[in-house]
């Protein structure tokens, strides 16, 4: 039973990631190329996504939808509203990354005949992504733990698990397990991310 | 001295502003094959954009600049193509921190210009020898002195095969004794016949590498004469004012 909650909670919360790191990404960029409409765009995406809480989304997409003939199962809802919750806040995390790139860097790769998307992928994006990533780190880790209003929309999550067995009796065994499952789940993600800063921190900066 | 009269940079008439001020006024001039220009100028009288606006990082309002007769001001230009053709210097080096020497140098000859990777490290490892950084390939810009990036920041710029060099002050951000190692790597460029547009207030260095000094002063061209003229007997009173004023500046700071 446990096993099985964890397990949803860990997919759920890896598939939201992904895609929020990918929205995340090509917001913050749109921004930082200032593409006319687009950045604007972008601009309220974030706003929207960062000031209102992850439950009303899914109470909005699992509720909400259906009203206007649009039904989406309890697992895409979670997965959409964390990407969209997370989208937003890695937006932020990019662009604090986008923002440290100088000019004066990128005029340097415009000089050796670097393309638009060469300048992206060679100069700006490694340089962005070093500086982002303690930021990048800290929204994941608060994104998995947000997963734990999963329960809302009916995932056997978790949360929903926990609650189940609280319900039962099962106090402090349950509360316990609650907490070691999420320690055990953003332990490793932390983990992670720390030795890519190092890497990237070695690599990188300090001129 | 320009042997062949064969011309690569043309520019005539470049006008520039920033907003509503005007910072080049009318520029005229042209560079030879492996000729050594030399800019001078107070600060703030324009050398930096003369130079921006050569290869594209400054947009320019009027007039025209070719490239080895090819007009480059027109609408259309395909500027990565021209700035493969135009290496540039930085007064800070602007070495990509992320990338070790070998791929900081590489990153043009082998993602731009789609050359053989193996070609362009045996390229790219003749000239850090020639420069006197033979095993700093693996290193990192945070390793090295700011001479050393620069003499990388020169071979990442050579490594294109460019028509021609622009250096803006490249020595300007260095301590004192790292600026005789970056200004003896540009004098034996100027020996092999490298064509250069230099913009410097290291003096000596001018009158030694220039076959030709050019005087800017408020976003004109003042004064283009040979560099012993124009050291001993300028010709016009702002460039003579120029040269007194910076002769106090260096005992000043020798002083120092
Ligand atoms: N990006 C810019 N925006 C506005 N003004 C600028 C900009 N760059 C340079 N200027 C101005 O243009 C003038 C010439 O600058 P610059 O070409 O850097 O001079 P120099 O290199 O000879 O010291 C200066 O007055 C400077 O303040
Ligand atoms: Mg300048």
């Amino acid at each position: 039973m446990f096993m099985k909650a964890a397990w949803l909670t860990v997919s759920l919360a890896f598939w939201g990631l992904i895609l929020s790191l990918i929205i995340g990404f090509f917001c913050a960029l749109v921004r930082f190329w200032r593409w006319p409409v687009v950045a604007r765009l972008a601009g309220i995406y974030i706003e929207l996504a960062r000031n209102t809480p992850l439950m009303i989304q899914l109470f909005f997409l699992y509720y909400g939808l259906p009203r206007v003939g649009l039904l989406l199962e309890g697992r895409t809802c979670a997965i959409v509203g964390l990407a969209f919750l997370g989208g937003g806040y890695m937006a932020e995390a990019f662009r604090g990354g986008f923002s440290a790139i100088s000019r004066s860097q990128i005029e340097a790769g415009l000089s050796i005949g670097l393309r638009r998307f060469q300048l992206l992928r060679y100069v700006i994006f490694p340089q962005a992504v070093a500086v982002a990533l303690p930021a990048i780190t800290a929204t994941a880790i608060f994104l998995i733990k947000e997963t734990s209003v999963f329960s809302i929309v009916a995932l056997p999550d978790l949360m929903y698990v926990a609650k189940d067995l609280l319900k039962e009796g099962h106090n402090n065994e349950s509360n316990l397990l609650l907490v070691l499952s999420y320690l055990l789940i953003i332990l490793p993600v932390s983990l992670f991310f720390g030795r890519l800063e190092k890497r990237v921190r070695f690599a990188g900066f300090g001129d | 001295m320009p042997d062949n009269p064969q011309v690569v940079l043309k520019i005539t008439d470049l006008v520039k502003s920033f907003d509503s001020t005007k910072v080049l006024k009318g520029i005229n001039l042209t560079v030879g094959h492996r000729e050594v220009t030399v800019i001078i100028g107070p600060s703030g009288c324009g050398k930096s954009t003369l130079l921006r606006c050569l290869n594209g990082l400054e947009p320019i309002d009027s007039g025209q600049i070719e490239l080895n007769g090819q007009l480059i001001t027109a609408p259309g230009t395909n500027w990565s193509a021209i700035r493969q053709k135009i290496g540039m210097v930085f007064q800070n080096y602007e070495l990509f921190p992320h990338l070790n020497v070998i791929d900081n140098i590489l990153l043009g000859p082998v993602k731009v210009q789609g050359r053989p990777r193996q070609e362009a490290i045996i390229d790219a490892q003749s000239w850090l020898d020639r420069v006197g950084l033979k095993d700093r390939a693996l290193s990192f810009p945070r390793q090295l002195s700011g001479g050393q990036k620069q003499r990388v920041a020169i071979v990442r710029a050579l490594c294109m095969s460019p028509q021609i060099m622009l250096f803006d002050e490249v020595t300007a951000s260095l301590d004192p004794e790292m600026v005789r190692e970056v200004l003896d790597v540009m004098l034996n460029l100027a020996k092999g016949g490298l064509t250069m547009l230099i913009v410097t207030h290291e003096m000596a260095f001018a009158r030694a590498v220039a076959d030709r000094i050019i005087f800017m002063d408020d976003g004109h061209i003042v004064e283009t004469a040979q560099p012993e003229a124009f050291f001993n007997n300028p010709e016009t009173e702002r460039a003579r004012r120029f040269l007194n004023i910076f002769q106090f500046q260096e005992l000043e700071r020798r002083r120092a």
